[in-house]
């Protein structure tokens, strides 16, 4: 029925349809040829960007060492163990044998090994050993990588000055963050080419970029010292019931900072759990705390007090109004004053610590007696453009450039603001607040031969094998006061802690000079002080400097009973340590 | 005379080996390239490195059989089925909706012990033996303005109904496309055809027009959004156009000569499903530019070699099944490589033998038999 016949209008259009589709087989043979020839390093580009992806390699942070040597900043090589699924072949052995090396629950180790995913980590910062052990069971799918961790050999000491690292091994505070282009290193990378999930596809190969290890940073701390210092610190805010005592060593020379305390300290290796002391002082110490107020207590905790907090430095401060007044020639050590046990300033009654007056004396003996009349005297005697031009020329109204995150300015009245009544009290230390360090450093330049030194930390940069790769330097501001000025300070300063306020500090065979200071804090009148003493030794010569600070103290807070004692004994131990002091020598040097 | 004949045709037996060795070897060549492809993805998903391999390998060996089984039945006794295989094809989608099995987020198949089936498939296959017997029984009647509408009008049905209830517009497409090849072969006009192509280029280029300078009002169905897919694939990348985008990424990298057979990257998982429709574009990877040529100039040869039997054809019923499935075979390929290179909008169509599918491997090679057999009735003499 259907057997008609196959025409040639057909065959024609059959062969039409052939050619038809021949030509459009030809057009997309055309697009090929571009896509796979024109543009096939475009897309091979893509393709490879698609497929590759980075594993970096942590590198080793530099070390932090102290002038002896000593590392007080190390690397402390930590496992973390993960399990990968496809590659278990007894899930029952590894959970054993993780739940028993690893002192964790079955029920956790029995999910994560149960798990279906590429990699499942079990735990981290496993120590050294347990990793090794782990490793030497030699269990299909149990991976144990290698990390390093921060690692504070001395725990607290210089807490607040080293600084720790964050999850990254990138510094948070302190030398730490300053130094952390040093420090930090460099990372090296495994280049591997990955499925579409992201497992590594083992045929394809790696390439690898070694990473280059942290420079290693040499400070001038001195662990034994520091050490020292805050057996004193904690032994003063203990016996005083202080808030916070702080003291700082240097070298009035070259700025080098020996020693930085700053009690409480807090652990370095566990930085983020609050101390007891921190925990006391909040509102909420019973209850649980929100994650910001933990975040504020932390912050607090990780305080460097001598850099990051300003306070009213009080008597103490004379010494720069001393070396002022002496500059401009307003004064000599031979002016005699007479101190009724006040003075008078516009419409305000500015009473001594004396109440009856220190009645008629020398320039040199009112500095040994604190007399804030005659200071107040001084100060007025310069006029407010004047003395505000001093503190500019000490350089008191730049920060230091301590290698230290986050220094606090100076607080000061503008100068047109200063009329006499301000004057008069900035002339003993009050009505504006500047820094520890910064009153450090003031100090420093004044009884050094009038050269302002930067505080520093930092002295050299070295590659892990001790080869000096940088020598670090900072500036020195020449000319602050004459040697003469500087002389005549130290001769002064000296007087205070032999016959004055400062007695509590004198040791004997060794010449030191210093200042006494007790500064309520404010609100006036709500009877919490700061008790201070900066002294320095010896006093012809000085090469060591340092200032105790008593934050709060309960009872007697005068800094000349509370602080100069610090220092004393501090100088005891630490002058024959530095080869400043002899014992063996004093006998004969006292013998008359 | 007829006796004459049909002692002649059975002494001077013709079998088209040809044919019989191109569809082979695209059949080798695809389960290698198959492996190829998929062997990374199955060890993952179903811990077996051969799962896809041994589910094509089998649909191949059935497909196979049924080819030479169907090869030696005359083709002519398929012609009282015309109607049947068109009632069937309607039924088999309209069981789609309450029976189907989703995978994909479109119900296409059946399920039955195991084995999908893909009603669209026979729909393509009935369409050809429908088509071919309306055709021959119409006559003359073709030529008129009226027949020819006829013909255009019957496949609809089918069209639609695939496309809308199987949501699948390639296969309606196709379908459609095979139904328009052999009316096109069987009527001796032309003007009509090419009024209809310039149309049909006219309202694609409309369409895409209008989808473009929508492109900033939202409410854009999946379908629109292929279309600027297709225009900016890398403005697509997370959704629409990542497959086309892959699939370049593929392609471009295997340059001239390719990176080897095995060694696709995009394979593992950066193309989904790599073994069926873009089974391509992993060919261009692994064997280049060289490869792919190769393909194509197999599947020439294998429209060529139909070209042959249909114009050899001992009448016109046989020489329009033998159009079909040249029709069939052509825009599928045709098709598939236009998407895979990103020539025309992301739509999904398998390559012949090659792509993944048990269903589609089995029709396609009971498609084959009818050709062979076909091709068995030629009588050389006449060649």
């Amino acid at each position: 029925m259907l057997e008609r016949g196959n025409r040639t209008f057909h065959r024609k259009k059959i062969t039409i349809s052939f050619f038809l589709c021949a030509a459009m087989l030809f057009l997309l043979f055309v697009r090929l040829v571009y896509l796979m020839v024109a543009r096939a390093d475009y897309y091979s580009a893509k393709a490879v960007e698609l497929h590759e992806r980075e594993r970096s390699i942590k590198a080793a942070r530099g070390r932090i060492i102290d002038c002896n040597g000593n590392v007080i900043a190390d690397n402390k090589t930590v496992c973390t163990i993960s399990v990968i699924y496809n590659q278990i072949e007894d899930p029952e052995k590894v959970i054993e044998v993780l739940c028993r090396e690893l002192s964790l629950s079955e029920e956790y180790v029995r999910s994560r090994v149960e798990k279906y995913s590429s990699i499942e980590r079990i735990k981290s910062n496993v120590d050294k050993e347990t990793g090794d052990r782990i490793r030497e069971y030699d269990l299909a799918g149990v991976k144990v990588d290698e990390d390093y961790k921060r690692y504070y050999p001395y725990g607290s000491l210089a807490s607040k000055v080293l600084g720790f690292t964050g999850s990254d091994n990138q510094g948070i505070i302190g030398l730490e963050v300053i130094y952390e282009e040093y420090l930090e290193g460099e990372k090296g990378t495994i280049l591997t080419v990955t499925d579409a999930k992201g497992i590594e596809v083992e045929e394809a190969g790696e390439s690898r970029i070694e990473p280059v290890n942290g420079r290693d940073l040499h400070i001038s701390m001195d662990m034994n010292i520091q050490s020292y210092a805050t057996q004193l610190a904690v032994q003063a805010m203990e016996t005083k019931q202080a808030k916070s005592v702080s003291i700082i060593v240097m070298d009035p020379r070259n700025g080098e900072i020996l020693a930085m305390v700053n009690v409480p300290e807090f652990d370095l290796n566990n930085p983020y759990e609050l101390t007891d002391e921190v925990l006391a002082g909040s509102v909420s110490a019973n209850g649980e705390l929100s994650a910001e107020e933990k975040q504020d207590l932390l912050n607090a905790m990780w305080r460097n007090g001598c850099i990051n907090d300003t306070y009213e430095p009080g008597s103490t401060f004379k010494t720069i109004t001393a070396a002022a007044g002496l500059e401009s020639g307003v004064v000599t050590p031979q002016s005699t004053f007479s101190c009724p046990g006040f003075v008078i300033v516009e419409d305000r009654k500015i009473r001594c610590h004396k109440i009856g007056g220190h009645g008629a004396q020398d320039f040199v003996h009112a500095t040994m007696n604190s007399c804030n009349p005659v200071f107040v005297t001084v100060g007025l005697r310069m006029g407010a453009e004047t003395y505000y031009r001093y503190f500019e020329q000490f350089g008191l109204l730049q920060k230091t450039g301590v290698d230290l995150p986050g220094e606090a300015g100076t607080i000061m009245h503008k100068v047109e603001d200063i009329g006499e009544v301000e004057l008069a009290t900035i002339s003993f230390g009050q009505s504006f607040q500047i820094t520890p360090i910064q009153l450090l450093t003031t100090f420093s330049s004044i009884i050094n031969g009038g050269r302002r030194v930067t505080p520093h930390f930092g002295v050299e940069i070295t590659d892990t094998d001790g080869n000096l790769i940088e020598k670090l330097e900072y500036p020195v501001t020449q000319g602050i006061v004459s040697a003469e000025t500087s002389a005549t300070m130290r001769e002064i300063l000296e007087k205070v802690v032999s016959e004055g306020g400062g007695k509590n500090a004198y040791i004997e065979g060794v010449r030191i000079g210093g200042k006494t200071a007790t500064s309520q804090t404010l609100p006036r009148g709500s009877g919490k002080y700061i008790a201070s003493f900066v002294g320095f030794a010896p006093a012809d010569d000085p090469q060591v400097i340092a200032i105790a600070i008593i934050n709060h103290p309960q009872g007697v807070y005068y800094g000349g009973q509370i602080a100069a004692p610090i220092i004393r004994q501090l100088f005891e131990n630490i002058l024959p340590y530095l080869g400043i002091m002899d014992y063996n020598d004093y006998g004969v040097l006292e013998t008359p | 005379m007829a006796k004459r004949r049909k002692r002649q045709a059975q002494s001077e037996y013709f079998f088209d080996y040809s044919l019989l060795f191109i569809v082979l070897f695209l059949l080798g060549f695809g389960l290698v390239m198959l492996y190829s492809t998929s062997s990374y993805e199955a060890a993952q998903n179903y811990g077996s490195s051969t799962f896809y391999l041994e589910k094509q390998l089998k649909a191949t060996i059935l497909g196979l059989v049924g080819m030479m089984v169907v090869a030696n039945i005359p083709y002519h006794f398929w012609e009282k089925f015309y109607l049947l295989g068109y009632v069937i094809s309607v039924i088999l989608l309209l069981l789609i909706i309450p029976f189907g099995h989703e995978s994909g987020g479109a119900k296409r198949w059946f399920r039955i012990g195991g084995l999908s089936i893909q009603p669209s498939e026979i729909a393509k296959l009935c369409m050809i033996l429908f088509l071919a017997v309306m055709i021959c029984k119409m006559g003359k009647s073709i030529r008129s303005a009226k027949g020819f509408m006829a013909l255009m009008v019957m496949p609809l049905p089918i069209v639609l109904m695939v496309w809308k209830i199987t949501s699948n517009l390639s296969s309606a497409i196709i379908i459609m496309g095979i139904a328009l090849l052999m009316v096109f072969v069987a009527s001796p006009d032309y003007k009509k055809f090419i009024i209809l192509g310039a149309a049909g280029i006219a309202g694609a280029a409309l369409i895409v027009f209008i989808i473009v300078n929508l492109a900033n009002a939202d409410g854009l169905n999946y379908r629109g959004e292929r279309v600027l897919a297709w225009l900016n694939p890398e403005a697509y990348i997370s959704d629409t156009g990542y497959q086309t985008l892959q699939a370049l990424y593929a392609i471009g990298s295997g340059g001239i000569w390719g990176k080897g057979l095995g060694q696709s990257m995009q394979k593992l998982g950066f193309i989904p499903e790599a073994q069926n429709d873009m089974i391509f574009s992993i060919i261009c990877e692994e064997l280049g530019l060289f490869g792919a040529v190769a393909i194509i100039m197999m599947f020439l040869m294998l429209i060529w070699r139909l070209m042959v039997i249909a114009n050899n054809a001992p009448d016109l019923f046989g020489a329009l099944l033998v159009v079909g499935v040249m029709g069939h075979m052509a825009i599928q390929v045709i098709l598939n490589i236009a998407v895979v290179t990103n020539t025309i909008p992301n739509t999904g169509i398998s390559l012949p033998f090659i792509s993944y599918g048990g269903t589609a491997v089995l029709f396609q090679l009971a498609e084959i038999g009818l050709v062979l057999n076909v091709a068995k009735r030629i009588q050389l003499k006449e060649v």
